[in-house]
């Protein structure tokens, strides 16, 4: 398996990344030294292996579906880079 | 006395601060005091001296009450990981510049609670991804230990080399530090201090900064084992924020410290024994075996077979849980974002944001995790990593059912190297976590301890590695092995 600059190209778009083109030839080169080295990955016989889901095995925890928090709209933009009219606001999205 | 008050254990400070011998005002003064003098460690990047000085008041108010649990009044140093409320939680990332949490995490949280007063935000590889602490967006942080007397800077580990520095060059008394790979027993090792990743499940994760959800875990880094099971149990316990973590009582795992480990079985895994590794490493494990069969234990050769596919298993499985993790910054609700030129979409705000907003590493583990979770790849990738990790976990489950009680290890290939060494090879510096990154993959407790030193008088450290659930019992054995291996020495001040 060999990456080439037009599939790290579109990793990087799947990742939104803005990578610029001359970079994309070192970016390839780094995946196929990484990917060359999950490769070994192949030789394991896992015929019959179950993926694994949860590494302890438990029982998810249920609890009534009820509004428990709220009322923070300030906090919660708190942090925002841009925050209008107690909105996140962000580029135009639809034209 | 002002610079002795900063080399205490946490139990030597418990019990003076108890018996009215010392404030935890003065032992905060001494920690703000040593910290200052120490920027060049790098360990704090942001110091939090007003709330110091707060807890620290309230902490002696609570001593001189009669209610003080272990931590009252004990000076930590929390990693930049957790977010701590209104103070700068960024994961040593440029994406997260000016973000101040508006909560507390709980394993954070439990420590106020418990009486303890942060120091400040400990300095670590961006988003904890790195074995050297040289991917931090704050600069370097530095080993106090110097080989001999060269004064080459040495890295002190990473991902938290910011807490394995400050807690060897004695800024603080304990720090908290975060392990999804090695990421405590590592900078551990490399800096002659103890520290435990408990079994996956132990420490609520919940506001902690999340790196590959289904491997990391909280723990201690401390001077000592004794600290190491105090600090432990205060950062435990169940939380319903935190949708795995485990509803099990915490017991006191301090008083699990007997040092009797006869009639214990302790497991010599022979896949670790890797081709070209040093001669002082092979002999420190081997000393290692000899002090815990001298106190009584049983040594035993056992196979762990898929051992040497655990480091690409986490390089599939990690990455692929952090670029979901990470897909939250998009310079829309916290953090920085990036100038937009005139035109730019949403699809350009993501895409410069995230571009200048991670480090070179933080941006190809993202994309490698794109990568083998996008379509085609998800199975000859991703599903396979987590049919071995499936077999990983089975090695120790079948090691366990035959007796075992615990595994011996190196925690480190070598001993801490230099900072600044040329890598053009990621998969270099992945190799540093060879010896831990198995324990993460099966949810298993692993301490690692400082057993010796190196021809140039660098810490090395042994790791241990319990049963799930079972820290109280990996502990003692710790304790056994610190004691017989005696490490006392201590770097010599530079900074």
């Amino acid at each position: 398996m060999s990456i080439d600059t037009e599939t790290a190209a579109r990793v990087a778009k799947l990742a939104r990344i803005k990578v610029e083109d001359d970079a994309l030839p070192a970016l390839a080169s780094e995946f196929n030294t990484i990917l060359g080295f999950i490769e070994q990955l192949q030789e394991v016989d896992v015929d019959g292996v179950e993926p694994m889901v949860s590494v302890t095995p438990m029982r998810l925890k249920r609890r009534d579906d009820a509004v428990t928090d709220g009322d923070q709209q300030d906090r919660v933009l708190s942090n925002a880079p841009d925050a209008r009219e107690g909105f996140f606001a962000v580029p135009k999205v639809v034209e | 006395m002002m610079t002795d008050l900063t080399k205490m254990t946490v139990a030597a400070a418990r019990d003076a601060l108890r018996a009215g011998e010392v404030t935890s005002a003065e032992l905060t003064e001494a920690c703000l005091t040593a910290i200052d003098a120490a920027d060049a460690l790098g360990a704090f990047v942001h110091k939090t001296p007003e709330i110091a000085r707060e807890r620290a008041a309230a902490a002696d108010a609570r001593l001189k009450a009669g209610d003080a649990p272990d931590l009252c009044g004990i000076p930590m140093g929390i990693k930049d990981l957790f977010c701590t409320r209104g103070v700068p939680s960024q994961a040593a990332s440029r994406i997260l510049e000016g973000f101040r949490p508006e909560y507390e995490s709980t394993v954070s949280q439990q420590l106020q609670d418990a009486g303890a007063v942060m120091l400040g935000k400990l300095n670590m590889d961006e988003f904890a991804m790195g074995s050297s602490n040289e991917t931090s967006v704050y600069g370097n942080a530095v080993n106090p230990w110097r080989r001999g007397n060269d004064d080459a800077a040495l890295t002190p580990g990473g991902s938290s080399g910011g807490s394995a520095s400050a807690v060897a060059a004695d800024l603080c008394l304990a720090a908290t530090g975060t392990d999804t790979g090695g990421s405590i027993r590592q900078p551990a090792a490399f800096t002659g201090i103890t520290g435990i990743k408990p079994t996956y499940g132990r420490c609520s994760r919940w506001g902690i900064v999340a790196f590959a959800s289904s491997l990391d875990q909280a723990g201690p880094m401390t001077k000592d084992v004794r600290d190491a099971a105090i600090v432990l149990r205060a950062m435990c316990g169940h939380d319903p924020k935190d949708s795995t973590s485990a509803d099990l009582a915490v017991p006191d795992f301090e008083a699990a410290l007997t040092g009797d480990i006869k009639g214990k079985t302790i497991g010599i895994p022979r896949e670790y024994r890797m081709d070209g590794m040093p001669a002082e490493i092979e002999k420190l494990w081997s000393d290692g075996a000899d002090m815990l069969r001298d106190a009584g234990a049983k040594i035993v050769d056992i196979s762990l077979p898929h051992t040497k596919y655990a480091l690409p298993a986490y390089y599939v499985i990690a990455p692929a849980e952090a670029s979901s993790n990470l897909a939250r910054y998009d310079g829309v609700r916290y953090g920085r974002r990036a100038k937009l030129s005139q035109g730019d979409g949403i699809t350009e705000m993501y895409e410069k944001t995230r571009a200048e907003g991670f480090g070179p590493e933080v941006q190809r583990r993202v994309m490698v995790g794109t990568y083998v979770l996008s379509a085609g790849f998800y199975d000859a990738y991703y599903n396979r990593a987590r049919k071995v990790r499936t077999l990983i976990k089975r090695d120790f489950e079948q090691a366990f059912d035959q007796g075992v009680d615990a595994i011996l290890t190196p925690a480190t290939p070598s001993a801490a190297f230099p900072l600044g060494m040329e890598m053009d090879d990621p998969v270099q510096m992945y190799l540093n976590d060879v010896f831990t990154v198995t324990v993460n993959l099966a949810g298993l407790p692993g301490i690692s301890v400082p057993a010796g030193t190196d021809k140039d008088g660098l810490p090395l450290g042994l790791q241990l590695i319990g049963r799930p659930w079972e820290e109280g019992d990996l502990l003692n054995t710790a304790y056994a092995l610190e004691r017989a291996a005696g490490f006392v020495a201590k770097p010599g001040k530079w900074w």
